[in-house]
Parts: structure tokens; C-alpha cells; sequence
């Protein structure tokens, strides 16, 4: 195991020593509140040559993906970091980067989307893309926030996998809350994530055509590629977490975090920062004898549907709660769920959708527990709810 | 070769296995021509010529190759018979012929 | 600022190599032409980028690849930031005596592509930015962009009862890059090819961002034969409504300076998205003609 140090570091601060550590050798990005102090402190690592790396000031987000893709079908290694409003200006380019596989690695910070204006967490932003082919992970804390974008790289840019990758910090809440956080080594980052190499790059030796198009009879096929890249990410994640840990001492249980679920009767199933707050509801009730348990989902594409069915398998009710609404009919990480479920065979538990916290509402642990008690109670036919 | 030629031995991909990583390909991978578009075709007087290169200075397709000594060679490949070169050529040395379809 | 070379590029001493070959590109299209002798110019150590547009819609269909040196197919509005990121990326891997090129429409450049140029100039990377013009989105069927010119008859400037084609002027690009304070500028017609030649020369020369953008028509879009497109070209430039120039150092220079010009009203008339104009709208047109050229003579000259 590694030497590691300390240091008391905000979840963006965080993620910029993750990305110094990684060496990418091209950094293009746009401010965005809560963003911006990743690129401010990113920006003066390169400034004082602490981080190797061109770093490219651009006009928007969108130019900023675009960027990254450039230098990635280059082969260089990429970082970009957004939120909200910014990561939807990127969408296009989002496809773009995952059709032709191009492994840029992007911090998103989790924010509310207009209208009406709002700066403050929710996760609204990043759940509307999950179609848009890139891998997704959510962190609890700024240390998964380090760790995840260090791993990012590896996962991101296996040859089995070679498919863009999004950190997900909740806005302010982690993005601006100080922790203690250990700092792998260099030497250590440097032994866990070989340099980027890749086939599917522009190359003067070996000239090649990027970014062409398929018509109807090929086009499916690399869609089917795609799909099988991103579902080839449940292993390579699982692998890489391995050996992370045994490189850095900080084990990560996969894509998702279950809590007593074993004999749970009553599950919370969430993701974030939120996990934080139910995590203590949790202890506390099993405490006095509550058989309570809690599904942190740390990926949401590819999708643990596997774990889920798994953890989820004894409870009588779960809920939902997400800083997420599909309007018109429910959370998306709660269709998600609910799917992954159908396709159990045995009994399904009760499942009811808990829709809170957008635009930064606060979710107390008194509303948890209310949760909790809402698990408990008799079916009263509602489904989906605003808490 | 200063231009790419057919790929006549290559075979479409079959199965996921084939396609390329990515959205990579070679370069320079040419599988079927341009020929069936053209209804014209220019043809040059070689004793006109003067060998001045305009013609393949301005041809949209750059079809126009000087492959033998002294003289230059239309690649009827990729010819698509827009007839710039015939119009442009400042000895009257190329003229468009029907393809007779 | 790099150095002007000394040797001057010719019909003799241009590279045989196509690096554009075997495209879809409609018969006579002169964007098609622009890109090919840039290519030309620019060598094998180029990375080509392309935006969604005729040049990409022509250029990369799996498995038919018409370019020969690196290429990619950048979003539409990507050009000139993926251009920059194709730099930086080959930079910071030590990649060395490269040209990042990028090859954009009229639509690419003047409309939707505009914020990303702007960056890009802005830093000044260091790229070749080449807007290939022919006055309309014309892989989409023809509509009206921010150079088509006044008058001229697309599928969204229609004419009718009201309306006689574009409304709008064509968007001056050259002269909002120079203002930029760009390393280098400068307007090309592929109907003088050797002064596009040249530019294209020393824009891959220049330490810094270069713009050059030629003048492309397109035989489809337009409506005349496509045997005419050199001459098109030819006759945009020597009635006036084009002009050869350039811009550095923070000077505007024209390369060619015509003493008379030749008919407008032959050039509009010859091209079946004119047809529809009636006298006034001629004169109309022949007025702004005469009012940029004494704006150039009055600025460019002071």
C-alpha cells in the first residue's frame, strides 16, 4: 500500500487533485456555479506547472466537449467539468463523445435546471442525459469524488469499455463542503493508470477517418457496440475498484452501496449525498430493532440491475428517493428500479417513489425517518410523491 | 501512388466482430467508384495538350493525373463529367463525349 | 507572424498526392475543389477537420473513405473548437510540424459555428480555419445562411408576392475575423486558384489562428451548368461582388484590384437563383457593390 497524505479539501478541490494526479494532457472548460472551482484550481496547477496540461479557456460548454473530443481522437487524455444548464449546452457533443468512443473523463456538479433559476443541488441535469451512451457514477463525498476520478480513467479508457465517463457531485453539497481527504501518491496513481493508449485515433503514421458515418445497413452495429462497451463497464468497474484497494487501502463496494439490506424489510434506495443523511436514520432504527436497510446507487449507467434485484429481494417496501422528476409520471431513477425488479422472479416488495430535494429543498433527517415510517404503513394507493 | 485506388478484395463486416473500434477507418478506403454518375466524358487530345495542368489544377475531383510522360491521364474511376476541365482548357484539348447510356 | 516564403507556390511545384479522392461531392462543386488544393498545400501531416456539411456528408461513408491524410467529422457547430482541442492534444503529445485544418461551410462558419471561431481566434490557436463558401446550407437542399446574398432565391428566401429571395446582405466574415485582431485573413475565390494557392501557403506559415475563406459556387445550389463553376467563380470576383484580399499585421491588403468591372447583371442572370430579380433589385445590388468597394478604397488605403 501507498503512502498517502492528508488534506482538508472541498469535493471540487478534491476532484482537481484527482485530475492532477491522472495527467490528462488536455483540460478545456467553461465556468458554471458550482463548478468553477475545479477549473479555477486546475487551472493554476497548470499555471504553476504542478499539472502538465494544455488548458483551453473556451466560449462555452459545448466548444469544451468538443475540445476534449478533438484531443482525444488525437489520443491525448481529456478532463472537463460542468453543470446543469452547461451539461445540457453539451448534450450533442455528450452522443458525440460516446459514439465515437472517445474516453473523455467530466466532472459534473449536480444542479437544478431552469426555470425557474436555481443554483442549489439536484440531480435533474445529469438523469434527463442517461440515454446519451456515458458512463455515470455518483459520489457521497469529496474522497469518492477523488477516488471515482482517478478510476474514471482506467474504467473509461479499458479497451473493453473505451466509453466517456461523469463524475456526479452534488451541487454545493459536496462540491463545497470540507473534508479530510488522503491524497494517493503520484507514483502510486502513476502504477495504477498507464498512460492512454488507443486504435481509434487520427494517427500521421497510420491516417485514419474519425467520426464518419454509417448508414442504415452498418449503423445499428456500432450502436450494438456501443451497448455492449458500456454493459462491458460492470466488470471492468468491479475490477478496477480491486485494484484501487489494493493499491490505496479504500475499498468500493461496486455500483452500488448496500447497507443491512440482508434481512431489510424496509429499503431506501437513493443516491448522493442524500445517502449521507439516511445512513445515521438507518443505524439509529436498527437500533431499536428496525429491520431498515439502505441502496446507495453509485452507478446509474451501466445499471446494477443485478445488485439491485439482489439487495432489494426480501424487503416488503422500498423507496425511492430522488432529486429527480420525469414529469408526468415519476422519478427516473425510480423507473429504473422498478424495471430492474421486473424482471425478478421472485415477489416484488411494495415500491413507492419519494421525489424530493430539487432545487436544493433541504432533506432532513426527520423526513427520512417520515420515509421510513411511510414504508411502514398500510398501501394507500400512491405511488409517486413530493416530500 | 499519389491517390487511392479501388479496394477491390474488401468484404463488408458480417458480424459485430468486424467493424472497427470506434468510428475509425483507414484512410484512403475506397470500395465502389464514381463512374455510373457520368453522362459525359472528357477526352483528351493529346496532340493539343500543351501539358499546362490547368485541367487538373481545377478538376472538383482531382481525376486528372499526369501517370504517363509528358502527357496527362483521366482516371474514369472517379470521373464524374462535370466538364470543367474541357471548359477551362485554354488549348481547346479536351472535349466531352456522350457515354452513349 | 511567420515568415512569407520566398518560393512561390505554382501549378509546377504543387504536391501531386490527392488527399481528396473519390467523394460524393456533386459534379462541378466547388467546395469540393477548395478543400482538395488546400489539402494540396497543407500535406500529409494534416489533421482535417469537418464539420456536419456537404465536405463530411461527401467525405466519411463507412466504409467509402475519400480523405487520404487524418480526418474527422466534427459536430456542426464544432469546427473551430475541436480544431482547437486536435491541436492541443497533439502539442501536449509532443507531436511536432503538424496542421490542425478545418474546413467549414458558409452555414458552419457564419452561423453556428461563429462562437466557436471567435474562441479560437481569440487564443489565438494555432490552426487553419478555411470557410468554404457557397452562399446556402446546400447538403440540406438549399437554405438561405447568413452569406447568402441579397436576392438570391433559396428553399427558405423563396420568391414570391413579397418577397424576392434573401433579404439580408451577405454577413461581411472576413472583416469580423479580422476584427479579431486575427494573425491571418484572407478572401480566396477558386476562380483564381494560384492567389488561393498563395494564401493557403502562408496561412500554413503563420504562428497563430488563419481564416481564409473561398469563394465555392455550387452548380446545384445556384442553378447553372456545372461545367461553369471556375468561371462563376471567375466572374463573382471581376464584377465586383467578391474581392481578393487579405489581412495581417493589422493591415487589410487587396491581391487583386480590378480597374473595371465586368457585368453584374451578366453574372446574377447566368444563375437561376437570380433570374427572378427585376431592375431595381439589379441596382440595388450594384449600389452596395459600389459603396463596399469605396469603403474599401476609403479604408483599407487611408
Amino acid at each position: 500500500m501507498m503512502l498517502e497524505q492528508k488534506a482538508f479539501l472541498s469535493g471540487n478541490e478534491a476532484v482537481a487533485a484527482g485530475v492532477r494526479l491522472a495527467r490528462p494532457h488536455v483540460i478545456a472548460a467553461y465556468p458554471i456555479t458550482p463548478q468553477t472551482t475545479v477549473i479555477e484550481r486546475l487551472a493554476e496547477m497548470v499555471e504553476d506547472e504542478s499539472l502538465k496540461a494544455e488548458y483551453l479557456n473556451v466560449e462555452s460548454e459545448h466548444s469544451a466537449l468538443s475540445a476534449c473530443i478533438g484531443a482525444s481522437a488525437v489520443g491525448a487524455r481529456t478532463f472537463t467539468a460542468t453543470s446543469s444548464q452547461g451539461l445540457l449546452y453539451m448534450a450533442e457533443c455528450l452522443h458525440y463523445a460516446s459514439g465515437g468512443r472517445f474516453p473523455v473523463v467530466m466532472m459534473n456538479a449536480n444542479r437544478s435546471v431552469a426555470l425557474p433559476w436555481n443554483i442549489y443541488g439536484d440531480q435533474r441535469d445529469s438523469l434527463s442525459l442517461l440515454d446519451c451512451g456515458w458512463i455515470q457514477a455518483y459520489a457521497e463525498n469529496a474522497q469518492e469524488s477523488l477516488d471515482l476520478i482517478i478510476q474514471a480513467y482506467a474504467i473509461a479508457e479499458h479497451p473493453d469499455v473505451l466509453t466517456p465517463m461523469m463524475i456526479n457531485l452534488d451541487g454545493f453539497v459536496i462540491t463545497h463542503t470540507y473534508e479530510l481527504v488522503s491524497l494517493p501518491s503520484q507514483e502510486g496513481v502513476d502504477a495504477f493508470l498507464p498512460p492512454f493508449q488507443t486504435v481509434n485515433k487520427m494517427d500521421l503514421d497510420h491516417p485514419m477517418s474519425l467520426a464518419f458515418t454509417a448508414g442504415p445497413a452498418y449503423n445499428q452495429a456500432f450502436k450494438q457496440l456501443q451497448h455492449q462497451a458500456v454493459l462491458s463497464a460492470l466488470k471492468v468497474i468491479l475490477d478496477t475498484e480491486e485494484r484501487f484497494g489494493q493499491l490505496f487501502g479504500r475499498n468500493y463496494s461496486g455500483l452500488i452501496e448496500s447497507i443491512h439490506c440482508e434481512d431489510a424489510e424496509f429499503i431506501i434506495v437513493t443516491l448522493g449525498s442524500v445517502a449521507g443523511t439516511v445512513k445515521p436514520v438507518v443505524e439509529r432504527l436498527r437500533s431499536l430493532g428496525e429491520r431498515v436497510g439502505l441502496v446507495r446507487i453509485r452507478y446509474m449507467r451501466p445499471f446494477p440491475d443485478r445488485e439491485i434485484r439482489k439487495a432489494l429481494a426480501g424487503a416488503k417496501a422500498v423507496g425511492v428517493l430522488e432529486k429527480d422528476i420525469s414529469f408526468g409520471y415519476e422519478g427516473t431513477v425510480f423507473t429504473n428500479v422498478n424495471s430492474a425488479l421486473m424482471r425478478s422472479k421472485v415477489i416484488q416488495p411494495r415500491l413507492l417513489n419519494f421525489i424530493g430535494g430539487l432545487g436544493g429543498k433541504d432533506i432532513s433527517v426527520a423526513d427520512i425517518e417520515r420515509l421510513f415510517l411511510r414504508l411502514k404503513s398500510p398501501d394507500d394507493g400512491e405511488t409517486v410523491g413530493f416530500i | 501512388m499519389n491517390y487511392p485506388l479501388r479496394q477491390n478484395s474488401f468484404k463488408p463486416p458480417e458480424k459485430l466482430a468486424d467493424y472497427p473500434v470506434g468510428t475509425a477507418f483507414p484512410a484512403g478506403h475506397l470500395v465502389d467508384t464514381n463512374a455510373s454518375w457520368r453522362s459525359r466524358r472528357p477526352v483528351i487530345d493529346a496532340e493539343k495538350c500543351s501539358n499546362c495542368r490547368i485541367c487538373w489544377l481545377i478538376c472538383p475531383d482531382g481525376v486528372i493525373h499526369n501517370t504517363t510522360p509528358g502527357g496527362l491521364e483521366i482516371d474514369y474511376d472517379y470521373c464524374k463529367g462535370c466538364g470543367i476541365c474541357a471548359k477551362e482548357c485554354r488549348q481547346n484539348a479536351i472535349h466531352m463525349e456522350n457515354e452513349g447510356i | 507572424m511567420g515568415n512569407r516564403q520566398e518560393k512561390k507556390i505554382s501549378i509546377r511545384n504543387l504536391s501531386d498526392r490527392e488527399f481528396f479522392y473519390g467523394h460524393k461531392g456533386c459534379p462541378g462543386c466547388g467546395g469540393s475543389l477548395a478543400l482538395r488544393l488546400a489539402l494540396k498545400v497543407f500535406g500529409e501531416r494534416s489533421y482535417a477537420v469537418v464539420p456536419a456539411g456537404c465536405m463530411s456528408a461527401v467525405g466519411f461513408i463507412f466504409p467509402q473513405m475519400a480523405f487520404t491524410c487524418n480526418a474527422i467529422i466534427s459536430t456542426f457547430p464544432g469546427t473551430a473548437s475541436m480544431l482547437s482541442g486536435v491541436a492541443a492534444g497533439a502539442r501536449a503529445l509532443g507531436i511536432k510540424d503538424f496542421h490542425a485544418v478545418g474546413f467549414a461551410g458558409d452555414g458552419g462558419t457564419a452561423d453556428i459555428g461563429l462562437q466557436a471561431l471567435s474562441g479560437a481566434i481569440d487564443r489565438h490557436e494555432k490552426i487553419i480555419y478555411i470557410c468554404y463558401d457557397n452562399e446556402a446550407y446546400m447538403n440540406t437542399g438549399v437554405q438561405k445562411s447568413a452569406l447568402t446574398p441579397a436576392g438570391a432565391r433559396t428553399a427558405t428566401s423563396p420568391v414570391g408576392n413579397r418577397l424576392r429571395g434573401a433579404v439580408t446582405q451577405k454577413k461581411p466574415m472576413f472583416e469580423i475575423v479580422a476584427a479579431h485582431g486575427v494573425d491571418y485573413a484572407a478572401t480566396a475565390s477558386v476562380g483564381y486558384p494560384l492567389d488561393y494557392l498563395r494564401k493557403l501557403e502562408y496561412a500554413s506559415q503563420v504562428d497563430g489562428t488563419s481564416y481564409i475563406h473561398v469563394f465555392t459556387p455550387c452548380p446545384i445550389g445556384w442553378g447553372y451548368e456545372t461545367s461553369d463553376t471556375i468561371a462563376v467563380a471567375k466572374n463573382a470576383v471581376d464584377c465586383g461582388l467578391w474581392y481578393l484580399a487579405e489581412f495581417s499585421n493589422g493591415r487589410f491588403t487587396l491581391t487583386h484590384n480590378p480597374s473595371e468591372f465586368i457585368s453584374v447583371q451578366d453574372y446574377l442572370l447566368g444563375q437561376s437563383r437570380f433570374r427572378h430579380l427585376q431592375e431595381e433589385d439589379l441596382q440595388g445590388i450594384i449600389t452596395m457593390r459600389d459603396l463596399k468597394w469605396s469603403n474599401i478604397h476609403r479604408e483599407w488605403f487611408s
